[in-house]
């Protein structure tokens, strides 16, 4: 094993948690060497150099974790997260939001669109059941270019078939040309704003939901501690979190403990009615 | 195993297609028009299809409208697999028993999603 790959792994994973085994060397090639390029180096030792001496928000150290990390955008990515928004955190809050009839949504790494659209296509198919309520969906990510495409809702042919099932297509995709564009109503659901997790977000009030995946990744232990901390501060007290599929808050916090016995949900660990004991609506799949 | 018949006149998407669907776990039954692929539905009902639309002899519209009055025929999931794109094509063969529809080129990613999205995977 060549000494740069050690190196490579190492970061990878002190700054990822991301795990490059050695069959996936070869992505350290055709990932990295675009990024060393960029950079004016010519070879990955000498982005290893390089790297070596980057502090921990060095842009290029950024990229190269964003390069090795897939980060292409499915609608409903994983799907679980978004039966247990249907089936165990929507029902939660129509019993404990009664009064207020007032649901609010934070999609904390929103890239491109595909999440916060996601949800908003599953509240739309709920209407029966939230008529009369209020569904703020508040989308945020850092770069602004990745916003501007998540807010003009115009997919390629490729981008709309990871992920959305054709009868969605048809019901909420206008086609035009090769893109298809999503239904102005359900882009209206949404407000977006570019944010920094790194900075102060309280500004944006407080939450029934946040959706926070495959993002913490990109950060080292101790920010992604305190973002998570944050996050737990803006939660309402019987809030939910949803991390990816990979992702855990063990070894991070102790605000936040898993909720309903589901992969990637939490609540927060304060909570006095935890949502764990709550019966979920049965399973029912939007069509 | 779950078998699936690829459907196609290009002997190429067959291979792509198969090349994906096996790493999927499935076995693979190929035909390279509608006819054929009736004819080994009749011979083994298999549990998911991969249609072409544009086919000699008999097309994938044509196949799907014959395979669902098949006994058995209602069984078979399947995904339409064409560069026919627009809104008026994929409505029409999910009118006529469809279950998915892929948009060609296609790629690993999308098959694996839509085959999940079906309950196949």
């Amino acid at each position: 094993m060549s000494q740069e790959f050690e190196f490579f792994r190492k970061f990878l994973r002190e700054r990822s948690g991301l795990v490059l085994t050695p069959d996936k060397q070869y992505l350290l090639e055709s990932r990295l060497m675009p990024v060393a390029r960029k950079a004016g180096v010519s070879s990955l030792p000498e982005l290893a150099v390089k790297l070596s001496r980057a502090t921990t928000f060095d842009p290029l150290a950024i990229q190269v974790v964003e390069a090795m990390t897939t980060n292409e955008s499915f609608f409903f990515r994983d799907k679980v997260p978004f039966d247990n928004f249907q089936q165990v955190m929507i029902p939660h809050f129509l019993q404990s939001r009664a009064n207020e009839r007032r649901i609010r949504i934070w999609c904390a790494a929103a890239s491109t669109g595909q999440e916060p659209y996601s949800l908003a296509i599953t509240v739309r198919e709920l209407a029966a059941k939230l008529s009369g309520w209020r569904i703020e969906i508040t989308a945020t990510d850092l770069s602004v270019e990745v916003l501007e495409k998540a807010k003009a809702g115009i997919y390629t042919q490729f981008e709309v078939q990871r992920g959305m099932p054709i009868n969605m297509l048809l019901k909420y995709f206008e086609q035009s040309g090769d893109t298809w564009k999503i239904d102005p109503s359900l882009r209206s659901m949404i407000t977006w704003k570019q944010l920094n997790l790194l900075d102060d977000f309280r500004h944006l009030g407080t939450f029934d939901i946040v959706f926070c995946r495959n993002v913490l990744i990109y950060f080292d232990h101790e920010t992604k501690s305190a973002v998570l901390e944050k996050t737990a501060k803006m939660l309402a007290p019987d809030g939910y979190l949803v991390m990816g599929a990979a992702e855990t808050v063990v070894g991070l916090t102790t605000t936040f403990k898993p909720a309903a016995n589901q992969r990637g949900l939490y609540s927060l660990a304060s909570a006095s009615a935890p949502a764990a004991t709550l019966s979920p609506f049965a399973p029912r799949k939007i069509a | 195993m779950k078998t699936c018949l690829v459907v196609d006149d290009s002997s190429v998407i067959r291979k792509v297609a198969r090349r994906i669907l096996e790493d999927l776990s499935f076995t693979i039954a190929e035909a390279a028009d509608g006819e054929e692929a009736l004819r080994s539905c009749k011979e083994r009902m298999p549990e998911a299809i991969l249609l072409d639309w544009n086919m000699p002899v008999m097309d994938g519209l044509e196949f799907l409208q014959r395979l669902r009055k098949e006994p058995g025929g209602d069984k078979p999931i399947v995904v339409f697999c064409t560069t026919e794109n627009d809104v008026a094509h994929i409505a029409r063969a999910m009118r006529a028993g469809a279950n998915e529809y892929i948009m060609k080129p296609f790629d690993r990613e999308i098959v694996e999603s839509k085959f999940q999205e079906v309950g196949l995977i």
